[in-house]
């Protein structure tokens, strides 16, 4: 290749050649993985592919003990709890961000800027376990009671509330991921609103623009893809999380109109029932779910890059 | 460099003798989670009193199952037993080490623990959504001297796979033909969408909906009631008589099983007969391969669980399990010497 005539003289040590080896070998080997993880999922869940074909995924059975299953139920609790996550983390998530590179002094925002950082560091079973302790109680007492006094007679959103006040749910997992990924959207445009160099933003400035016109005309623009690839970033996570929404969305395999009810989620029903399954259907149906994820986050994830490639 | 070679070679000779110490005397299990807080308590003063060491890992009783099918653990252990046939298929003897108990527990404003009565039926029909509120007239019936408020009934189950749930359906499809016929048994299961149902991560988290929630029920382990001061009801035993929990009727319960005449101690001792029988109580199991491929091992292991049997029936005791009683110990004894093999030959001589 192209490497080896940029060798300078003859008997010195390949180096250019050697380094060019290694790095494809890294980039190949991640490939390999990730074909021979589809592959073990096809092998581990073929029992119950063939069993129950493409019908596994518009089917919202779920029971261990006829041997019936279908991923419908998850997959709606899946998306529905990681769309309600990107809802709320992207604005705020973008709000701190600006907050922190353009309108903060310094000495405020480095420590905030580091409280972030180790917020993103934060395993995942402590937000569960603080949501399940902490957060649920209050969101039970305080939210939901007012929310079925005031938001269940509106129009459309309405029914999205109805539901017993009992604090965990697709609502609370929605807002419990939000807090997760919430510090990764923030800490990722925040450096990006920190590459433009200062020239832009005096620019903008001395034409006279407001801080507000500098901050939506000029620099969010400039950071358009980072921010989006931030998004991302956020829902990658959230469709995957597993322990913090096994412990508040309430482990119940039905597609419901409201949001107060408990339901399931791909990654959490498997993380719950692998243990205890005894059934070689039911583990192969684990398995199953566990590709449709796979899939799924694929999915999402290439439509995700499309939108951002069209703009 | 000879100070790093003295180093190499010194902790290489450490690591050496580390693990040599750890294969000859570890014995590993895994299973079950219900009986880890007992299992790591013998298996500590084992290792006190004779140096051997046991290493047992609560991964799950399906977890359990397949490690030792696959021979990557010297035994497992399961709360839901096998069944015969199916232990024969994988050449595995099966036996009960200890047992436990199910109790419900309640939060109704005004209600007092261990006052409130249900029967089986009522509990099954409760989980199925038939009765929603807590004054309902067949609660009030057997509760007459209660007041009950008018409360409407938040049903919390364990949203992971466990034994725990296993035992617990197992005793509503025996008091409720329903429950058998719509709901069944299993570690898990579809729970009736007719009842506001809550799902919970492990007893912990049951722990926490039902003393949180008002006009909650849920079934705990009787071990976590106890030490979580959650309000129990009293339940009625096969025999119609209201119990309360307490380890006398535990055992009620355990003596009045028919162990002799369960193939592979294949035995669930839900609404076991006798009036003073609790009716939600289970034994948790081991399981081992009949051909041991290292008799010494074999005989190592067993002596674990012979010393527990011995000795260990205060210590289950102070952790609120139930030790297994003299007949079945026997029974069980019976089945290692005739059923434990190595090359053709009884490993327990």
């Amino acid at each position: 290749m192209h490497a080896t005539s940029l060798s300078l003289r003859p008997g010195a040590i390949n180096g250019d050649g050697i380094f060019q080896r290694l790095s494809f070998t890294s980039a190949v080997v991640i490939l390999l993985m990730l074909i021979g993880i589809i592959l073990s999922l096809i092998d581990g869940g073929w029992e119950a592919m063939v069993k129950f074909g493409p019908g596994f995924i518009v089917s919202d059975t779920w029971n261990p003990v006829g041997g019936e299953f279908g991923a419908a139920a998850a997959i709606y609790g899946t998306l529905v709890s990681s769309l309600i996550a990107i809802v709320i983390a992207i604005p705020v998530g973008l709000g701190t961000a600006i907050f922190l590179a353009e309108l903060t002094p310094g000495w405020l925002s480095r420590p905030i800027g580091v409280a972030i950082e180790l917020l993103a560091a934060v395993p995942s079973i402590i937000y569960g376990m603080w949501g399940l302790f902490v957060f649920a109680p209050w969101f039970s007492q305080g939210f939901q009671p007012w929310a079925l006094d005031h938001l269940v007679a509106l129009p459309l959103i309405g029914p999205w509330f109805d539901g017993p006040p009992i604090g965990i749910g697709l609502l609370t997992s929605g807002i419990i991921l939000s807090f997760m990924i919430l510090p990764i959207i923030t800490a990722l445009t925040r450096d990006a609103l920190k590459t433009i160099p200062s020239v832009v933003r005096e620019a903008a400035y001395g034409i006279g623009a407001t801080p507000y016109e500098v901050i939506t005309r000029v620099l969010l623009p400039t950071i358009k893809n980072a921010a989006v690839g931030a998004g991302i970033l956020g829902l990658g996570r959230a469709l995957g999380e597993t322990m913090a929404v096994a412990f508040v969305i309430g482990g119940a395999n039905r597609i419901e109109t409201s949001l107060f009810m408990p339901a399931s989620s791909i990654s959490s029903t498997i993380a719950q029932q692998f243990n205890e399954a005894t059934n070689p259907l039911h583990i192969s149906s684990l398995i199953y779910l566990g590709l449709v994820l796979f899939i799924l986050t694929f999915v999402v994830m290439g439509t995700a890059r499309l939108l951002l490639k069209k703009r | 460099m000879t100070f790093i070679k003295s180093v190499i070679v010194s902790s290489v000779l450490a690591a050496a003798a580390f693990s040599s110490a750890l294969s000859a005397e570890t014995i590993n299990g895994a299973g079950a989670s219900f009986p880890h807080p007992i299992y790591a308590k013998w298996a500590e003063e084992y290792n006190q009193e004779t140096g051997n060491r046991i290493n047992y890992q609560a991964i799950g009783s399906g977890g359990g199952i397949r490690q030792i099918s696959a021979k990557t653990v010297d035994f497992g252990a399961t709360d839901a037993p096998m069944e015969a046939e199916k232990l024969a298929e994988k050449g595995m003897i099966q036996f009960p080490m200890v047992m436990g108990a199910i109790v419900p527990v309640v939060n109704i404003p005004g209600v007092k623990p261990g006052n409130l009565k249900l029967t089986g039926a009522l509990l099954a029909d409760i989980y199925m959504g038939k009765v929603k509120k807590w004054n309902d007239p067949r609660i009030v019936d057997i509760n007459p001297d209660l007041k009950i408020p008018d409360q409407a009934i938040y049903v919390v189950h364990r949203s992971d796979g466990s034994g725990t749930t296993y035992n617990f359906t197992d005793y509503l499809s025996q008091v409720s033909p329903q429950w058998q016929k719509n709901v069944g048994t299993n570690t898990d299961i579809t729970w009736p969408r007719a009842a506001t149902t809550i799902g919970a991560n492990g007893n912990a988290g049951v722990a926490n909906f039902v003393r949180r929630t008002r006009g909650a029920i849920g079934y705990v382990e009787f071990a976590f009631a106890k030490q979580n001061n959650l309000s129990h009801t009293q339940l009625a035993s096969a025999d119609g008589k209201f119990l309360q929990p307490s380890m006398a009727t535990f055992q009620a319960a355990a003596e009045n099983a028919d162990w002799k005449n369960a193939p592979g101690f294949r035995l669930l001792l839900n609404n076991q007969p006798g009036a003073d029988s609790w009716p939600m109580t289970a034994a948790t199991f081991i399981l081992m391969h009949k051909e041991q491929a290292d008799a010494e091992k074999a005989r190592q292991i067993i002596e674990f669980f012979n010393w527990s049997y011995d000795n260990g029936a205060e210590m289950a005791q102070s952790l609120d399990f139930i030790p297994m009683p003299e007949s079945v110990i026997n029974l069980v004894e019976a089945v290692w010497e005739k059923q434990l093999m190595h090359n053709g030959e009884p490993v327990i001589r």
